[in-house]
């Protein structure tokens, strides 16, 4: 659990520091670019905590997490394949730089960015047992997911810029997620968690 | 032993800061020493100065790739539209402004900081043909092919020599700069001489430009690139057109004359580099 806890927190902030290179040749690369970056990432996130937290009241279940890593892959495709059709006409109808990257932010990387928000209080639901715990737990998932971005923003700045084209970071970022969710649904096959039990507590 | 002291405390240092100011891109200092002032950017990590004047003959350009950024007027000489990116004291679009006063300038600048220190220190001065926009370049160019804008002359000047605005240097960039370039236009860019991305930048441009000249100089750490969109006019051209133009440049210092010379289209890099593209730039990491 803890290690897809790391390739959550890894994805976001790959995928936030490729934004500014992503939207660059659109909105430049003022303040203002990282400025609308940083804020939609931060109002998805906040909106995938509430969701995730809501999401897991009814019957948490490993499928259901899965569920979230491959949609939020899936909703990062189009970063990789329609970017310029995006931000093309958003360039075209916003004469502003400072809307237009904002517009651009919220349309490329809200959605993925709250599906990957709703994974640390739904991560939380499944791994605590005994309410006494449940502080315990929410510790270890947070240091494991911010570790991981930690990681991610710091190989994605030092080395994968030099060494790979941006598509192939987030086609890599992508993997990782897929790779997560197969994890998630093969440990829940094996516990006979799949969607029926959590942890031992039979539903 | 006083004595000593006093005289060392009122040796005239370096030179004196009369601005500093931290913007949202850089420290800017602004420094006099005798009639000579200076604008420093980030003054504490040694960077070089990014533009001196000289307040008794504000004419004469100090900077030696400041002056080399007029050797396009060698390809094009009567420039009526002129784009320059980058700001910096604005020395380069004010001598411009003098040479031409009837061409349209067209000034980007990303740092609102920098436009209020040239006209604060620099004398510089917009005028009804000469305008700053406080823009990324990027911006500015792409929107500028969408309305079909061109220029006669466009100067890229952008690069600190602290951080690189990576999204300035690729593939993609230089099309977009192509498409607002007359046919009789000319390109010149003040790039890196050193470092890895010295290979890099100059296989970007050959592949988007094909040929173009590499100006060095051995007073100036830069390289300039000078080009166009045909085929480059052959040396003798050069040369007549700097005997033409000579004296009309000299109250600037520019010594146009000894240009042609050191324009060269030979190939002195590693050809086998990568091209810098929108997908991959990363120049700050290649800077070593």
């Amino acid at each position: 659990m803890a290690s897809v806890a790391f390739v959550s927190g890894f994805c976001i902030m790959t995928v936030e520091m490729l934004g500014a290179r992503i939207m660059a040749p659109y909105f430049g690369g003022s303040v203002s670019v990282w400025g609308s970056i940083i804020t939609v990432f931060m109002l998805a996130l906040a909106l995938g905590y509430l969701l995730g937290g809501r999401l897991s009241m009814r019957s948490p279940n490993a499928l259901v997490f899965a569920s979230f890593y491959v949609s939020a892959a899936l909703f990062s495709l189009p970063i990789i394949l329609f970017a310029d059709a995006i931000m093309q006409p958003i360039f075209l109808a916003v004469e502003d730089a400072r809307y237009g990257s904002l517009l651009a932010s919220v349309v490329m990387f809200s959605v993925p960015t709250t599906l990957l928000g709703m994974i640390s209080p739904y991560s939380v639901r499944l791994l605590v047992e005994r309410e006494e715990h449940s502080g315990q737990m929410a510790g270890l998932l947070f240091f494991v997911s911010t570790i991981g971005s930690a990681a991610g923003t710091l190989g994605t700045s030092f080395y994968f810029v030099l060494w790979f084209e941006v598509n192939r970071i987030l086609w890599g970022a992508v993997t990782a997620l897929l790779i997560a969710a197969a994890i998630i649904l093969l440990a829940g096959y094996m516990r006979g968690s799949l969607g029926l039990r959590v942890r031992g507590h039979e539903i | 032993m006083l004595g000593l002291l006093l005289l060392a405390l009122a040796a005239p240092a370096a030179g004196e800061v009369i601005h500093q100011e931290r913007s949202l891109y850089r420290d800017i200092t602004v420094e006099q020493n005798g009639p000579r002032r200076c604008l420093i950017f980030n003054v504490h990590r040694g960077d070089r100065n990014q533009t001196c004047i000289d307040l008794n003959e504000p004419e004469r350009l100090v900077f030696s790739y400041t002056r080399m950024s007029f050797a396009g007027l060698l390809l094009n000489s009567e420039p009526e539209s002129i784009l320059v990116a980058g700001l910096g004291g604005g020395s380069i679009p004010m001598t411009f402004s003098d040479l031409f006063p009837d061409a349209r300038i067209d000034v980007i600048e990303i740092d609102p900081a920098v436009v209020s220190v040239a006209k604060d220190f620099f004398l510089f001065e917009e005028t009804a043909n000469m305008r700053v926009y406080v823009n990324d370049a990027r911006v500015f160019i792409k929107r500028a092919g969408l309305e079909g804008r061109k220029y006669d002359y466009i100067v890229l000047d952008a690069f600190t020599g602290d951080y690189i605005p990576e999204h300035l240097l690729t593939r993609e960039f230089l099309e977009e700069v192509r498409q607002i370039l007359n046919p009789e236009g000319v390109l010149v860019a003040n790039t890196f001489s050193t470092s890895r991305l010295y290979d890099h930048e100059s296989v970007t441009y050959q592949r988007v430009w094909n040929e173009f000249y590499n100006f060095k100089l051995p007073t100036s750490g830069n390289r300039i690139i000078i080009t166009r969109i045909g085929a480059l006019p052959p040396r003798g051209d050069l040369t007549g057109a700097a005997r033409r133009l000579a004296e009309r440049v000299e109250k600037y210092d520019i010594p146009l004359l000894e240009y042609p010379a050191r324009m060269s289209t030979r190939v002195d890099w590693d050809m086998s580099r990568r091209i810098l593209t929108d997908q991959y730039s990363p120049g700050n990491l290649l800077r070593d």
